[in-house]
């Protein structure tokens, strides 16, 4: 999708964003090429690959036939032989069929073969609740992938950093699992700069500095987060963490801040147990404990199936949840 | 209306050369040399001794499980002659060790691999083929991969991929095949149908007739060879690479062939297989009738196989040595490799491994001076 006026005056939308970075790095490197269900002609259900297949041709922006395993398989083939795939799975709950690909074959080439074959792919997913899509449209599966030794798993939730971390994603040697909130997809615009541009895989974001507790989170959450900052009376000082890329973690950036504040609270869509929060707060404790005013709190989904639509919005941690949460850890 | 038939199709079964050695001469254009027979045989004869101190590394626990690829050797090696050493690219799972071989994979490396050492699949470069694959029937969408990548660049290049009937029940075999025929890429899917899935028999496996048969169902040429005829295999193989490399697309080759050892030395097929059934299937191995067959043509004799069997047990001894000297890896290889380039975690996970406290800062735990709160 071209630049037009109008968007460089109101901005882009993560699609956008998601869009450009996917151009610029098609148009940049031959080897690149996106395959997946319905990303050609159509542009992708979420019309992120729209108007990519008009410009590089249908041998570059692929449909292909509607199989995730297929299609992670593949994409791993074509890596293999030197070229930089783009795989999509239309939805965080397809994953499924395409996991022993991505998990068993991906993740473990480099290590299997002592780095005589690695993989550089990157596959989008779109993720995470909130759009009162139908069942399994709406999970949140990044810790499953950041426990898998050899994928590097990417969440970034505003448009400047998906078209830089995207890009990164891109150029990496290694494949990188790149989560798209859905949520945010079209829910604001942001001055994102035309030129390309990478932001390095690992690196977490403060989002706003504070001195009296830390908030780690990532995805669509950092907008309830900021929902409830705002909640909270103004003397209270809170440091938001956008942690962008789930694996590597960025440790440093996440113990400078609690060593700070001595407190914290970890927000996540994903079920409580065994998610992503149950890592950082374990990594708090190896590196914190003597800093701590609190225990550490999660702010998560709960152990159980993601609701249909009607109940999404209760499974969600939400402003309400995370500001309440928040105040107790303070006032422990 | 009524009714009619809108797709008929029927499969092939193809020999050269029978079980006594004997050629058909109507099959028998477009196949091998006696020149090239003589030299195939003399590869498969030192191929089968490496398979058999393999099998006995395992016993005397030298070397850890090993799927013995005894009979099997004429689908590998028939196979990989019509293919371009250097050039084509092969995907194997892990019974075709014959057709690694030829096309460049030192011999040590497959005992490595068994070895528990990864630097087994550590293909040389210039190699062009993945390592075994352990796992059924996911290697297949590799190899379609890598064809496509052959044909978008326009590469004059073939793959050959691997698996036996069992991973034909699998999902990926069929995404694999499909993908194959829409983008019509230049591979050739290569059955080596040896009866038994472990425990399992075709027949349980399947209830279709042929394993070729499901390739109809994907609109590819296929042929049901006998595995263990050399030349057949050959002859097939070659027309359906040449044809992949003229931009024809992909063929199916189902190898008739069979398992003439357990499924891995962890394996008792006594547990399961008629011993009798084995027996039948002896006579049939390909070593043997191209022994006949060349002898018939007086290029063999007892003193040459004689003089043969102990160049070829030279050799392996040799590759048994190679293997075995070389020393265990580094305990770094286990993190080094996980990426490009090592993380921040897994550098402290290096640097702490041998302490009580896994990637954990020691201060935390009173090893050293700490930060203090403020």
């Amino acid at each position: 999708m071209p630049r037009t006026d109008v968007m460089k005056q109101k901005g882009l939308t993560l699609v956008d964003a998601i869009n450009e970075a996917l151009e610029q790095e098609m148009t940049r490197d031959s080897r690149v090429v996106i395959l997946g269900e319905d990303v050609g002609a159509n542009g992708g259900v979420f019309r992120v690959t729209e108007g990519l297949q008009k410009i590089f041709g249908k041998d570059r922006v692929i449909d292909t036939p509607l199989a995730e395993s297929g299609i992670m398989g593949t994409a791993i083939g074509l890596a293999m032989a030197g070229m930089r795939p783009i795989p999509e799975i239309q939805f965080d709950g397809f994953l499924g069929p395409a996991y022993d690909q991505l998990t068993n074959h991906a993740a473990r080439y480099r290590t299997r073969t002592r780095g005589a074959i690695t993989i550089p792919l990157t596959v989008r997913v779109p993720v995470g609740g909130g759009i009162h899509a139908p069942e399994l449209h709406s999970d949140s599966p990044e810790a499953i992938y950041a426990h898998t030794p050899g994928l590097k798993v990417v969440m970034p939730c505003t448009p400047v950093d998906a078209k830089g971390l995207l890009t990164a994603a891109i150029r990496d040697p290694d494949p990188v699992v790149f989560f798209e909130p859905k949520r945010v997809y079209r829910s604001f615009r942001e001055e994102v700069p035309e030129e390309e541009y990478t932001i390095p895989i690992g690196h977490a974001k403060v989002v706003s500095e504070g001195t009296d507790l830390t908030v780690v989170t990532w995805g669509a959450s950092v907008f309830e987060c900021l929902a409830a900052i705002d909640k909270l009376p103004e003397d209270v000082s809170i440091e938001l963490i956008d942690l962008r890329t789930i694996y590597p973690i960025d440790l440093d950036t996440i113990v400078q801040s609690v060593q700070k504040t001595g407190r914290c609270v970890i927000v996540h869509e994903a079920p409580k147990t065994s998610g992503f929060g149950a890592e950082i707060s374990s990594l708090i404790q190896e590196h914190c404990f003597l800093f701590l005013k609190a225990p550490v709190q999660r702010v998560a989904g709960f152990d159980t199936v993601m609701p249909y639509y009607k109940l999404e919005l209760d499974y969600l941690p939400d402003a309400k949840r995370i500001a309440e949460s928040v105040t107790q850890t303070l006032a422990y | 209306m009524p009714r009619k038939s809108v797709y008929k199709a029927e499969i092939e079964h193809i020999q050269v050369m029978d079980e006594n050695g004997v050629i058909d001469a109507a099959q028998s254009r477009n196949t091998l040399s006696d020149e090239e027979i003589l030299e195939l045989f003399k590869f498969m004869q030192q191929c089968r001794q490496l398979d058999e101190i393999a099998f006995k590394l395992q016993r005397s626990g030298r070397m850890g499980t090993y799927p013995q690829n005894k009979g099997q050797e004429a689908a590998a090696i028939g196979t990989a002659y019509a293919a371009k050493k250097g050039q084509d690219f092969l995907v194997p799972c892990y019974r075709e060790n014959a057709a690694l071989f030829m096309h460049g994979l030192p011999m040590h490396y497959v005992l490595l691999h068994w070895m528990g050492d990864e630097r087994g699949n550590q293909i040389p470069e210039g190699v062009q083929q993945l390592p075994l694959c352990i796992p059924i029937g996911t290697q297949m969408l590799h190899a379609t991969g890598i064809a496509w990548a052959f044909k978008m660049r326009k590469e004059p290049k073939v793959a050959l991929t691997y698996f036996g009937d069992g991973a034909t029940s699998e999902g990926d075999f069929h995404e694999a095949m499909n993908f194959a025929s829409v983008f019509q890429v230049p591979l050739v899917f290569i059955c080596q149908n040896n009866q038994w899935a472990i425990s399992v028999p075709r027949e349980t496996q399947m209830r279709s007739k042929t394993v070729a048969q499901k390739a109809l169902a994907y609109e590819m040429p296929t042929y049901q060879v006998d595995g263990n005829d050399l030349l057949a295999v050959y002859k097939i193989a070659k027309e359906c690479v040449d044809r992949a490399r003229g931009g024809g697309g992909p063929s199916f080759i189902e190898a008739v062939t069979y398992r003439l050892a357990d499924h891995t030395t962890a394996d008792d097929a006594r547990r399961y297989r008629d011993q009798k059934e084995v027996d039948s299937w002896l006579g049939r191995d390909p070593l043997i009738r191209l022994r006949k067959y060349l002898e018939t043509k007086d290029l063999w004799d007892e003193t040459k196989q004689k003089a043969h069997e102990e160049k070829c047990k030279a050799i392996v001894s040799e590759v048994v040595k190679t293997a075995e000297g070389i020393e265990k890896p580094s305990f770094d290889d286990i993190f080094d490799y996980t990426f490009a380039a090592i993380n921040p975690e897994l550098e402290r996970q290096k640097r702490t491994a041998r302490t009580s406290s896994l990637g954990q800062d020691p201060t935390q735990v009173g090893l050293s001076e700490q930060p203090q709160p403020a």
